[in-house]
């Protein structure tokens, strides 16, 4: 077998150039936190349709392809962008009738899990006794044990693409995300068979000082498919302790979910753009490294 | 007379819910269950665990909104995933503001109407499912109303409650625990007839008849006089506002009515 390369350097365009319409997709992140929204400008720049998204803790990703119509399923325990609690063009998908797969958050990382140990299930009380459990999908099973519980299979989920967004990553893909948690993009990774990543800064292996940096290390780099450099590259989420929610921003994206022509208007002003010509129209790079830090 | 507001009375009547767990990650969401769980850990158990809302864990509680220079007192971490190890342990007491709970105390907070093409889609089931079949949990109504404590059951059930219809093999899951119900109008517990949703005080001035129009289902009501909730006396009201410096519990109620109703 001829070697990979292990320059894994591509554009983002070059990513979603590998990434084609049906597939299941995996997004990183957290609500309004390291969600990697360049790529997902990309995608919706790009046309993709008949995603089965996996976004078990949703924010504007989810929202921002649901409004650009490329959503087949959605895989989520929830979609919201926090400060703002319920995301407007996810729940005008939903109230049309988007089809869902609704997970507890703790389910949907076991499933991650099972997933990423190449396991068929993982068992668990979460769910049970409730309507998530009711959904096509699930299965009760019983402990072999002398307790017998019953208990309820949660199925692995694999992923043909994980997107993520870190702080830091080498042409190798060894990566830094310094956000101080990390959630679970790990298992999304460990989940999909192909991981494409974006970082704020590419750099050379030596200026990881990985030594020191060894707990800001998620994953090791065969796990990475592909590394773009996005600098704000999680705008309008964090990429802390980069840059902080841009709340405004988000204001202004909900706020334009009300008609049709209000996202007609943000697409065309901040989708269709490259993303050096976004940091441009949200304000530049000063700004965003000046945002406060959110309050809760 | 005393100048204590609802909210205030029930920041005070919540934070018994934490008395005696002992030590435990204390969670209130929304703001008068945070408060009422900061409460508590000054003033009944300081033993109690709280976060800053976001990873960390702070040695006193962070006032909700803006607090300045004010930095937060960090004592350990609690990144997402160690949330679901914790919470697995049962070593945590939840006070959660549902949109909907039935009188099995299951509650919704995922859609009106019907899960395929929703009335109303709201946030999806978050941790609900996990939480009520892991550690003791709490609620908060705003509004105590029929189309928040509904009859029937809620419209997709997000936590477990005390309906043996729905447990495996008709077996009580093992940790579930459900503790404690403060509304605008009352405080409800689940101590009634195989955990039947029962009244525990009525806030001052409220009618019994207005807690029972106002409510889905049948609830437990104890013989003789029903007690009134008490009204926070004025050291525990100088708390509460150390606490909440920025006066968020005055924008949670309609109208921030006085803890005791003019009649």
């Amino acid at each position: 077998m001829k070697p990979p390369p292990l320059d894994k350097r591509m554009t983002m365009e070059a990513i979603v150039g590998q990434l084609r319409d049906g597939m299941t997709l995996g997004i990183g992140g957290w609500a309004t936190r390291r969600k990697p929204m360049a790529l997902v400008r990309a995608i919706v720049r790009a046309g993709l349709k008949d995603l089965t998204l996996v976004a078990p803790y949703g924010g504007p990703d989810v929202g921002m392809l649901a409004a650009a119509g490329a959503i087949r399923k959605l895989t989520f325990a929830f979609v919201s962008l926090d400060h703002i609690p319920i995301e407007p063009h996810f729940k005008t998908a939903r109230q049309a009738g988007l089809p869902v797969w609704e997970f507890d958050e703790g389910m949907a990382h076991w499933a991650l899990r099972a997933g990423a140990m190449r396991l068929p299930f993982l068992p668990t009380r979460v769910g049970l006794a409730t309507d998530i459990a009711r959904q096509p999908g699930f299965a009760s099973i019983r402990s072999p044990f002398a307790d017998a519980e019953e208990l309820l299979a949660v199925p692995a989920i694999r992923l043909d693409a994980a997107l993520l967004h870190v702080h830091r990553s080498d042409e190798k893909g060894n990566t830094l995300v310094f956000s101080p948690d990390l959630f679970f993009d790990d298992l999304i990774a460990r989940a999909a068979d192909r991981v494409f990543i974006t970082a704020e800064k590419l750099v050379a292996t030596a200026a990881l000082d990985m030594v020191a940096n060894a707990r800001f290390n998620p994953f090791e780099r065969s796990v990475v498919t592909g590394v773009a450099e996005a600098p704000f590259g999680a705008h309008p989420t964090s990429a802390s302790p980069d840059y902080e929610i841009d709340l405004s921003h988000l204001k202004t994206y909900a706020a334009a979910a009300d008609t049709e022509a209000g996202w007609a208007d943000y697409r065309t002003r901040f989708v269709e753009i490259d993303q050096s010509a976004y940091v441009d129209a949200i304000g530049g790079a000063d700004r965003l490294r000046a945002l406060p830090k959110p309050v809760y | 007379m005393s100048t204590a507001t609802l909210a205030e009375l029930i920041i005070h009547a919540a934070s018994k819910a934490w008395e005696n767990d002992g030590e435990l990650l204390a969670t209130g969401i929304t703001p008068l269950p945070r408060l009422a769980a900061s409460l508590a850990k000054t003033t009944l158990n300081p033993a109690l665990m709280i976060t800053d809302g976001e990873c960390w864990f702070a040695e006193e509680p962070v006032p909700p909104g803006p607090r300045g220079d004010r930095a937060v007192r960090i004592e350990g971490w609690a990144p997402y995933a160690r949330t679901f190890e914790n919470l697995w342990s049962g070593k945590r007491h939840a006070m959660v503001a549902p949109v909907q709970l039935d009188r099995f105390g299951q509650t919704n907070i995922s859609v009106i109407g019907d899960h395929a093409r929703p009335r109303a889609q709201m946030l999806g089931a978050r941790g609900f499912p996990g939480n009520t079949l892991h550690h003791p949990n709490s609620y908060f109504f705003p509004a105590h109303t029929r189309r928040a404590l509904v009859p029937g059951e809620v419209d997709f059930v997000c936590s477990v409650g005390y309906n043996p219809a729905r447990w495996p093999g008709g077996v009580q899951p093992r940790c579930l625990d459900l503790r404690m119900i403060v509304t605008n109008l009352c405080v409800l517990d689940f101590g009634g007839d195989r955990h039947a949703i029962r009244l525990v005080s009525l806030h001052p001035g409220v009618p019994l008849a207005e807690v029972l129009d106002n409510t889905g289902f049948d609830l437990a009501v104890p013989e003789g006089p029903i007690p009134a909730t008490p009204v926070p006396s004025a050291e525990t009201l100088a708390e509460i506002a150390r606490l909440d410096p920025n006066n968020i519990r005055a924008t949670i109620l309609k109208n921030n009515p006085p803890a005791v109703r003019e009649i």
